[in-house]
């Protein structure tokens, strides 16, 4: 049992050309920078945008296949669709929104009332019942545009960006809330995010994409460890390098050569730790076999940390203390030497 | 907004403009016999006049409303050959001389007309010179502003909404109900008090069309128009105000729609 996409389709400058298969067992996360295609991804497996090539099977059903030409409409499949912005008819009070998805289906109005109260109950909303959604914080609006979306009971669950139009605050409790939904939904989870610590925190599984196009899939550990992409490793904050493996170090395309532990060869990627690369003043003498020169070119405090940018070679993060920045007397245009050991870099194919 | 000193001259046109409008307004009220108004009103002509125009200006909005709402929608979603070719036809009326409009359907809807002989021989249903025929006459000039309203609040509203309601599992008809017409309600409004408003005033095509028989075709307008030319003048001077005074109660209704807050 599985939900099973893949699409091929254009809209406006995006080309979208994606494969991927959801599991009952996992909630995946959709990652990308903004126009990668996410919501036109989650949108195709509604059926609200047409799929030139492809297809879209739930539980072994076809609901959308361009070689025989089927379709089934969105309102016909078992879809529960969070949108971004929520999109709560603001013509109907918080209750008849959440009951919308139940009369549609042919649900009785009392018994449709019944069951979204309940669900305004669960959600500790009861006392805005008769209030339209305009009454509700953003928060409040999440958790309602949530239960709409589930009080139909539908096999599949698509959010779309579910906490970004959310202040920081509401941020943290609205993912808490979600996490457990998600946790306790007996059917398919896709959450399309941008945000890295979204994903983290509410996906088994993260499918990151860029272009239309599908970079990386794996355990969120995994995506940390082993970017892919420069938008991921940027991401999740670390050093990503790409080169060509040979005899205990790794060619950089026009670049320098970065010794490495460990035998691998042919294409790989190389991945430093912004903590494993230390900054000097002067040319180090010692153990780390990477020693490049460079320049600062950007620096930010990071909790009680610094992370300094530096041109060189190859772009560069370090990550020091703002006391070791006050030592150095580092500032952005000075000419630093940077250093990390080859047991620091992490080596695997690309 | 900044206070400006208007220049005399701009002070000057935009007087004589202001005065345009206004004075024979002010010329209406003074000249009504507010004393017989009651009396003039009462008068079983004018009655009918009255009961007539409501029916029929109530009657056609529905009717554009039935006809309308579907057209503005087609207008509004569906790309199709020669779209804006009907389209402009469509709303033609809103421009075109209502007498010529009358005449037009006279030779659509006349007993010697187009579908008008088919429709009389075949069921033996006429249209000119009854109550049908003025509800033709108005629809046919009115309709087109109910249209072009509601096409503009189609256009305009966000359309995410009803991808939400598809996938919430609701038909395309029970978007259309639920959800896309609530929406659009306000230009829905408009539209029709628009609508209404044009056809409670219609003259030119009612009289070529419909005739101006009293009591079966004669409509405020008509009857406004008759007594003018009558012994009986300023009985018009009343009927005058009346619907001077529904026009106002409908621009006031509108007021947050065409003049801002102002």
């Amino acid at each position: 049992m599985s939900l099973d996409v893949a699409a091929r389709l254009r809209q406006g400058s995006l080309d979208l050309d994606f494969q991927c298969e959801v599991g009952e067992h996992e909630v995946v996360a959709l990652l990308g920078p903004n126009g990668a295609g996410k919501t036109t991804l989650l949108k195709a497996i509604a059926g609200l945008v047409p799929i030139t090539d492809g297809h879209v099977r739930l539980d072994g059903v076809l609901l959308e296949d361009s070689a025989s030409g089927r379709y089934v409409p969105p309102e016909r499949r078992s879809i529960g669709f969070v949108f971004q912005d929520y999109l709560l008819f603001p013509h109907l009070s918080v209750v008849d929104n959440i009951a919308f998805g139940m009369r549609a289906r042919g649900q009785s109005r009392s018994a449709a009332a019944a069951t979204a109260r309940d669900w305004l109950e669960r959600l500790g909303l009861a006392r805005y019942a008769t209030d339209r959604p305009s009454a509700l914080s953003g928060g409040e609006r999440q958790r309602v545009a949530l239960a709409r979306a589930l009080a139909p009971g539908p096999r599949v669950l698509l959010l779309d960006e579910p906490l970004a139009a959310l202040d920081a605050t509401t941020r943290v409790e609205v993912r808490h809330d979600l996490k457990r939904h998600l946790d306790s939904f007996a059917g398919y989870r896709v959450v399309v995010t941008h945000d890295a610590l979204e994903a983290m925190t509410l996906a088994d599984r993260l499918v990151v994409m860029e272009n239309g196009r599908l970079v990386q899939s794996g355990t969120p550990v995994d995506v940390a460890e082993r970017p892919r992409s420069r938008y991921v490793a940027d991401l999740v904050g670390v050093n990503l390098l790409r080169g060509r493996a040979e005899a205990g170090a790794v060619q950089i395309a026009g670049g320098p050569r970065v010794a490495v532990a460990g035998a691998t060869s042919g294409d790989v990627f190389a991945v430093v730790h912004p903590r494993a690369v230390s900054i000097h003043l002067a040319k180090p003498e010692g153990s780390p076999r990477n020693v490049w020169s460079g320049r600062a070119t950007g620096m930010e405090l990071l909790g009680d940390r610094v992370r300094v940018r530096v041109e060189g070679a190859v772009p560069l993060v370090a990550e020091v203390t703002p006391a070791a920045v006050a030592e150095l007397g580092l500032h952005t245009g000075r000419e630093v030497w940077t250093s990390f050991k080859a047991t620091d870099v992490a080596v695997y194919p690309a | 907004m900044r206070r400006e000193k208007a220049p005399p001259l701009i002070a000057l046109l935009a007087a004589i403009g202001a005065a345009f409008f206004v004075v024979p307004l002010i010329g209406l009220m003074v000249r009504t016999p507010w004393a017989d108004a009651a009396g003039s009103l009462a008068s079983a002509d004018t009655l009918d006049a009255l009961r007539l125009s409501l029916i029929a200006s109530l009657a056609a909005t529905a009717v554009a409303l039935v006809f309308g709402v579907p057209l503005a929608w087609i207008y509004a979603r569906v790309e199709f050959p020669g779209r804006s070719v009907l389209r402009a036809l469509t709303t033609l009326p809103m421009v075109l001389p209502p007498v010529v409009g009358g005449i037009a359907l006279l030779l659509a809807f006349g007993r010697r007309g187009l579908l008008g002989g088919w429709l009389y021989d075949t069921f033996g249903i006429t249209f000119p010179f009854t109550t049908a025929g003025v509800v033709m006459a108005e629809t046919f000039v009115a309709m087109p502003f109910l249209v072009l309203t509601v096409e503009a609040g189609l256009r305009s509203m966000d359309r995410r909404f009803e991808d939400a309601a598809r996938t919430l599992g609701a038909s395309r008809w029970t978007v259309f109900s639920r959800v896309t017409m609530p929406l659009i309600a306000p230009s829905l409004l408009a539209g029709a008090v628009l609508c209404w408003a044009r056809a409670l005033g219609e003259f030119g095509a009612t009289i070529t069309f419909a005739g101006n028989f009293p009591g079966v075709t004669q409509t405020m307008p008509l009857a406004v128009y008759l007594l003018l030319n009558s012994t009986n003048t300023e009985s018009s001077y009343v009927l005058s105000l009346v619907l001077l005074l529904v026009s106002l109660v409908v621009l006031v209704a509108l007021r947050h729609r065409w003049l801002g807050s102002a």
